[in-house]
């Protein structure tokens, strides 16, 4: 029997810069960025570089479960996704995909560490309450796999459509910046401290970004006509647990593994999302693989200039983003770029591009070595 | 600890961290790196080093088609302690790294030089029919050869760890990998 097709029935990506996927669109075509300076204290003693929500921004008009952040951006940004389509939580084929880097981490910072707060902050907890907030029946499935997360989300969704375990997968992720988050990237010395410069000579280090995102997937034949999930792949360096694979041969196989998973070749993708840091380590790794994969003459961009790093969100909200650059035919500038590092041989892009597209690849790679691409088209 | 059902070394008086030094002494293993790691790394660690000592034959399958599927459900959180604590002083490189529950599974991917598929799932209890469902689409699709597979959970002074080896080619000791097979071992041994 062959694999169903997989469709984008509907999304959202819910940031500072908007709350529905139409309104960051539009803010990214005025040239809008989410990152900007900030002084709170309750993050770091110094102002720093990063996209965040506004201390007072209201998530839930009526926060009647007593909902963290962290669960409000998902709720906020699910609720979205469900109302532009017709899939009901309630629906034994329906399952729920939640990714996360860290969670409610944050509570750390503010409460006493005791069973309560050991309960509070896992992730199974919060994934649990999401869960009962819109009434999904089957259990969650939770990932928490460093800054492939959201790309791995969509990639056990897309499987398990394919596998006919369920028909619908809601698959939503979500990170907060807070000071444990915030000093540990210091601590590596990986931050910038002006807005980020994706594959530029003069990269620096990335900023962090909060916000999360919500993509539907669907195997139900109606949605045909629709932009598919094609296939993906992972890959591990097994290198070093805190910085990439010295060649990007692994980032490669996992590029070649999700093209052949997906039945295209390097001459039928027309744009890649990348993962973009703007680390000095990252970008040239990944521009090697882009290159390995004989795709050096594909524009590539990255969004960390306009989000920051937004980790768990990452994958999903540039997914999403791409998903509309297909639609509307226009893949956004890489926010921060002006120069290519002269150690790297492929095609930033670094205006506004008007395209007939079909298909983009989007990549991550993080922590741990992991690596994870995925292609969406028509 | 156990391995095919033959207990191979116990230890009831020792803490946690006590307990995975002497494994790690017990079975004279020599990785320098083991020091460094956190909790959850060196209990994955050293469990999959029991797990495949042996057993798997380094370079039987292709890297790529080598694979590591976890779950746990306090994630990192042991070491999220340890590294916040660091934080009201000097916040400490070396704690973060291990802030992240899938760094185990790189651990073992670099000991091992396994590069394929990977990933890390937080569950509220071992989930043992979705991890056969996870690891049976990898191997029927042909993407792995070879996977890793388990439960792997480390918070203050309570963990277990139990890794699967999954393997296309069926050995004298070989199980069904089934959801019941997995539960059953599961179940026989530690506290839940």
């Amino acid at each position: 029997m062959s694999e169903p097709d997989v469709f984008v029935v509907a999304d959202n990506i819910f940031s500072p810069l908007g709350k529905t996927t139409a309104e960051n669109f539009t803010r990214l075509k005025q040239g809008l960025y989410a990152v900007k300076e900030h002084n709170d204290p309750d993050i770091s003693t110094a102002s720093f570089f990063a996209s965040l929500f506004d201390k007072h921004e209201v998530f839930l008009e009526r926060n009647t479960g007593n909902y963290t952040k962290f669960e409000l951006l998902l709720i906020a940004s699910i609720t979205n996704a469900i109302e532009q389509s017709d899939i009901d939580p309630v629906d034994k084929k329906t399952v729920l995909i939640i990714s996360s880097t860290k969670g409610n981490i944050s509570l750390l910072e503010t409460e006493t560490y005791n069973a309560e707060l050991k309960k509070k902050i896992s992730l199974s907890h919060s994934a649990n309450l999401i869960s009962a907030h819109f009434g999904f029946v089957n259990r969650p499935v939770i990932i928490s796999n460093a800054c492939i997360s959201g790309v791995l989300a969509i990639i056990t969704g897309l499987r398990l459509l394919r596998s006919g375990q369920y028909e619908n997968a809601v698959i939503a992720g979500a990170d907060v910046i807070s000071k444990f988050i915030f000093s540990g990237f210091q601590s590596f010395q990986a931050l910038s401290q002006q807005i980020c410069k994706p594959f530029d000579k003069w990269r620096d280090g990335l900023n962090l970004g909060e916000g999360a995102a919500t993509v539907i997937l669907s195997t139900d034949k109606k949605h045909k006509g629709n932009m598919t999930v094609k296939g993906g792949a992972v890959s591990n360096d097994a290198n070093h647990i805190s910085g990439p694979s010295r060649t990007g041969k692994e980032l490669t196989y996992a590029i070649n593994k999700s093209m052949d998973d997906s039945g295209v070749s390097a001459a039928d993708i027309d744009f890649i999302s990348a993962h973009g840091t703007a680390t000095i380590f990252n970008d040239e790794m990944e521009a090697n693989a882009i290159t390995m994969a004989g795709l050096q003459n594909v524009p590539v961009n990255s969004l960390k200039g306009y989000y920051g790093h937004t980790l768990g969100a990452a994958g999903l909200v540039e997914s999403v983003i791409s998903i509309q650059s297909l639609k509307q035919g226009l893949v956004f500038p890489t926010a921060g770029f002006q120069e290519l590092d002269k150690n790297m041989n492929i095609s930033v892009c670094a205006s506004v591009l008007p395209i007939k597209a079909k298909n983009f690849i989007k990549t991550a790679s993080g922590f741990g070595g992991c690596n994870a691409a995925i292609v969406v088209g028509e | 600890m156990v391995k095919d059902g033959a207990a191979l070394f116990k230890n009831h008086t020792a803490n946690a961290q006590d307990f995975l030094l002497t494994i790690y002494q017990h079975f004279r293993l020599s990785y320098p790196k083991f020091y460094k790691m956190d909790n959850l790394s060196k209990l994955g660690w050293l469990t999959s080093e029991v797990l495949l000592s042996g057993k798997f034959e380094a370079g039987a399958y292709p890297p790529e088609k080598t694979g590591v599927i976890l779950a746990n459900t306090n994630s990192s959180l042991d070491d999220d302690i340890k590294y916040f604590e660091s934080v009201k002083d000097i916040a400490s490189p070396s704690l973060f790294v291990y802030t992240l529950p899938n760094i185990v599974i790189g651990e073992i991917c670099i000991r091992n030089n396994f590069k394929g598929e990977y990933a890390l799932f937080i569950q509220d209890e071992f989930d043992a029919g979705f991890m056969e469902q996870q690891v049976n689409y990898l191997m029927d699709n042909d993407i792995l050869d070879a996977c890793v597979c388990g439960w792997l959970d480390f918070l203050d002074q309570e963990y277990k760890a139990a890794l699967f080896l999954v393997e296309k080619n069926k050995g004298d000791t070989s199980l069904l990998f089934s959801e019941g097979n997995m539960n059953g071992i599961f179940n026989s041994h530690g506290e839940k």
